[in-house]
């Protein structure tokens, strides 16, 4: 079982007041409100939880980025993971990740990434995301083609990486006369890809027929159950059998000394006004073209203010009641994640542990806690249930090295 | 009296276009707004009492099926050139309404001899010297149908309380919007340098409250086209012909029906 540990990295020194009179704290909330005075020390508190986490033994880092609002600080996701490659030894550094048809330039982030495993001696796992609905607009990134481009330029990376260069590229959306990258990762055929979804089904889809793990993204269990029927389902279509190393779940759980304590703490994973990206116009979130077709009529209501957020809004009680936020001390938060473990079996596991104005001193404590405690009791865990990981199991990182298919499917590169 | 409608269905390559098409008299083709357009207007009628007027749908806008080739808004100029070769009409006039005047001026510079008139109601397609294209990405598409009446009673009498099968159309229309026109956002850096060459006298049009696309657009449409002349109608948004579709016809009618 490989367990992380991950933070948004929240700018908490913004003023939510404002942000909740302004109406929206996203996109189009200035930045004017933006301290970097405060965004520096931040910045490098969360550099050092990282570091300390590595220190009480966690072993992964789970890194991802965003834009344009206070909910999360890093805009690039390569920036921390340079970092923490050179400045630290074991923890895989797990990009949940780069968001795609954000890159004019795949061959760059191809680069980058490569330069990263280089530089951490092969500890990078590279996920890819679609990015949000606001990181399209925020970045001129046409929503329409955010698809077509994800896949496009996974397409052209996986080549950058496994092609012997120079060769050409001309493709839909991008087109380059000489990819011949000087920087190749280090692990062989490529560093592992982990495709992290919360909703599309299309990308639950897409990551079954590449055979990448899919990490749900704090989905409740019962969220999580349907969206590995979909992925062992079309696993099976695709020649394989699924299993625990695809698997992945992504979850709010903050550890304390006292209940009391992880309580007060644990709701600040609400402190966007309970929307995890923050207040936002649902046209900014979907803009036209980026949500599957299937939801246009649900969303065009929502749009507009004649439905509820498909997603729904719920509660802290609520989230703590259908499994999605957890809090405690370790005691009580363990037998709390074996119950998850046994529900849904995933093999990787990410712990989103601090959110919002959590102090610096409760976010180390909440860190020791994980690594010391927590996690190696969920490693146990995941022995006895047979939780194998896709570094334990060496499962192939893509399809097409997969030796044990029960019929050969199209090359799906 | 309004004059008989018929709906005819062309398929050109594999993209299929549809059109409306009523009336009599010197051929006219409407190009409608970026938020598509109901099949009847009062604006379409007054138009087919004095012309043959063809009213194509821009493919792709309001409906599921699309075409997916399309990359910019001269796509779909040159795909109307292939429709009236495909229907027989000579020396048609182009009357383009908003993002639909886009349209009609990439039609004209494309083929500078080949109209009769050109009509412009704030036609998006060129950079505004002043201020910037509304951008509907950043609000709802209510909101965004809004912003285009001065008067939001006519807002209502037009769209009534909104049907969600409007909602859909509109987020069609959206996406169809950022596939062709997504960046630079509504206008095209090479379309100005192509209009001198329109040998079609050119009726430009303003609505005086047009919160969509700034005058100055209008102004740089005038300057650069060979011919042209500016009008505004009050108490007007951007959509002129849903608000004001008497004024606009009375404008409109003896500049198209001069020889």
């Amino acid at each position: 079982m490989h367990v992380m540990y991950f933070t948004e990295q929240p700018m908490s020194a913004y003023p939510a007041d404002i942000g909740l009179e302004t109406g929206h704290t996203a996109l189009m909330f200035s930045n004017k409100h933006f301290d970097p005075v405060a965004g520096s020390r931040l910045y490098n508190e969360y550099l050092e939880h990282y570091i300390y986490a590595e220190e009480m033994g966690v072993e992964g880092f789970m890194l991802n980025e965003h834009h344009n609002a206070p909910f999360c600080m890093q805009a690039k996701c390569n920036v921390f993971a340079s970092i923490l490659a050179a400045v630290t030894k074991k923890a895989k550094i797990v990009l949940l990740g780069n968001p795609l048809p954000l890159a004019e330039n795949p061959v760059r982030l191809a680069e980058e990434l490569a330069m990263i495993d280089m530089i951490s001696k092969g500890r990078l796992v590279s996920g890819f995301v679609r990015g949000g609905g606001q990181e399209q607009l925020a970045n001129g990134v046409n929503p329409a083609f955010n698809r077509e481009r994800f896949e496009e330029a996974h397409d052209l990376i996986v080549a950058a990486w496994t092609r012997q260069g120079p060769f050409r590229w001309e493709g839909t959306h991008y087109q380059h006369r000489v990819v011949n990258p000087w920087a190749v990762p280090l692990q062989k055929p490529y560093p592992r890809v982990w495709i992290p979804g919360v909703l599309s089904q299309e990308t639950i889809i897409w990551a079954a027929k590449q055979r990448y793990p899919y990490i749900a993204l704090n989905t409740s269990i019962e969220a999580t159950k349907k969206i590995w029927e979909l992925y062992d389902k079309v696993a099976l279509e695709t020649g394989y059998e699924a299993g625990p190393e695809n698997r992945g779940y992504l979850q709010q759980v903050h550890v304390s000394d006292s209940e009391e304590k992880a309580e007060k703490n644990a709701r600040q994973f609400l402190w966007m006004q309970g929307e995890f990206t923050g207040l936002a116009h649902p046209v900014w979130a979907n803009p036209s073209g980026y949500f599957s077709p299937t939801l246009r009529r649900n969303f065009v209501e929502f749009a507009v203010g004649r439905a509820e957020n498909p997603r729904g809004r719920p509660t802290f009680e609520q989230q703590v009641a259908d499994g999605r936020v957890f809090f405690g001390t370790p005691k009580t938060v363990i037998p709390k994640l074996r119950r998850v473990l046994e529900e849904t079996r995933p093999s990787i596991y990410g712990i989103w542990g601090n959110d919002g104005t959590v102090s610096n001193e409760d976010a180390r404590t909440c860190i020791r806690l994980l690594g010391q405690e927590v996690m190696p009791a969920m490693r146990e865990i995941g022995k006895e249930l047979g939780l194998r990981d896709p570094f334990e199991t060496n499962s192939p990182v893509h399809l097409k090295y997969s030796t044990d298919l029960k019929q050969m499917p199209q090359a799906a590169e | 009296m309004p004059a008989g409608w018929s709906e005819h269905n062309l398929e050109l390559g594999d993209t299929k276009l549809r059109l409306m098409r009523g009336g009599s008299g010197r051929p006219v083709l409407v190009l409608h707004h970026d938020i598509g357009t109901l099949d009847r207007l009062p604006f379409y009628d007054l138009l087919a009492d004095k012309f043959d007027v063809m009213l194509p749908r821009h493919p792709g806008f309001g409906v599921e099926e699309r075409p997916n080739w399309m990359r910019h808004p001269r796509d779909i100029a040159a795909l109307y050139q292939w429709a009236l070769a495909e229907l027989g009409i000579e020396r048609a006039s182009l009357l383009g309404l908003g993002f639909g005047g886009w349209v009609a001026a990439e039609m004209a510079a494309l083929a500078p001899r080949d109209f009769h008139r050109l009509v412009l109601v704030g036609a998006m397609g060129v950079k505004p010297p002043e201020g910037d294209i509304f951008d509907q990405a950043i609000v709802s598409y209510i909101d965004y149908a809004r912003a285009g009446f001065h008067d939001q009673a006519a807002f209502t009498r037009v769209y009534g309380d909104v049907s969600t099968d409007q909602l859909v159309a509109w987020d069609l229309c959206r996406e169809m919007c950022f596939r062709i026109a997504w960046k630079p956002y509504m206008y095209s850096q090479t379309l100005p340098h192509l209009l001198g060459g329109v040998r079609a006298p050119a009726l430009v049009v303003w609505g005086e409250d047009d919160k969509i696309v700034p005058r100055s657009a209008g102004e740089r449409y005038t300057r650069s086209l060979h011919e042209a002349r500016f009008e505004t109608v009050g108490a007007a948004g951007h959509c002129v012909d849903m608000e004001q579709p008497e004024a606009l016809a009375r404008l409109v009618t003896p500049f198209i029906e001069q020889n």
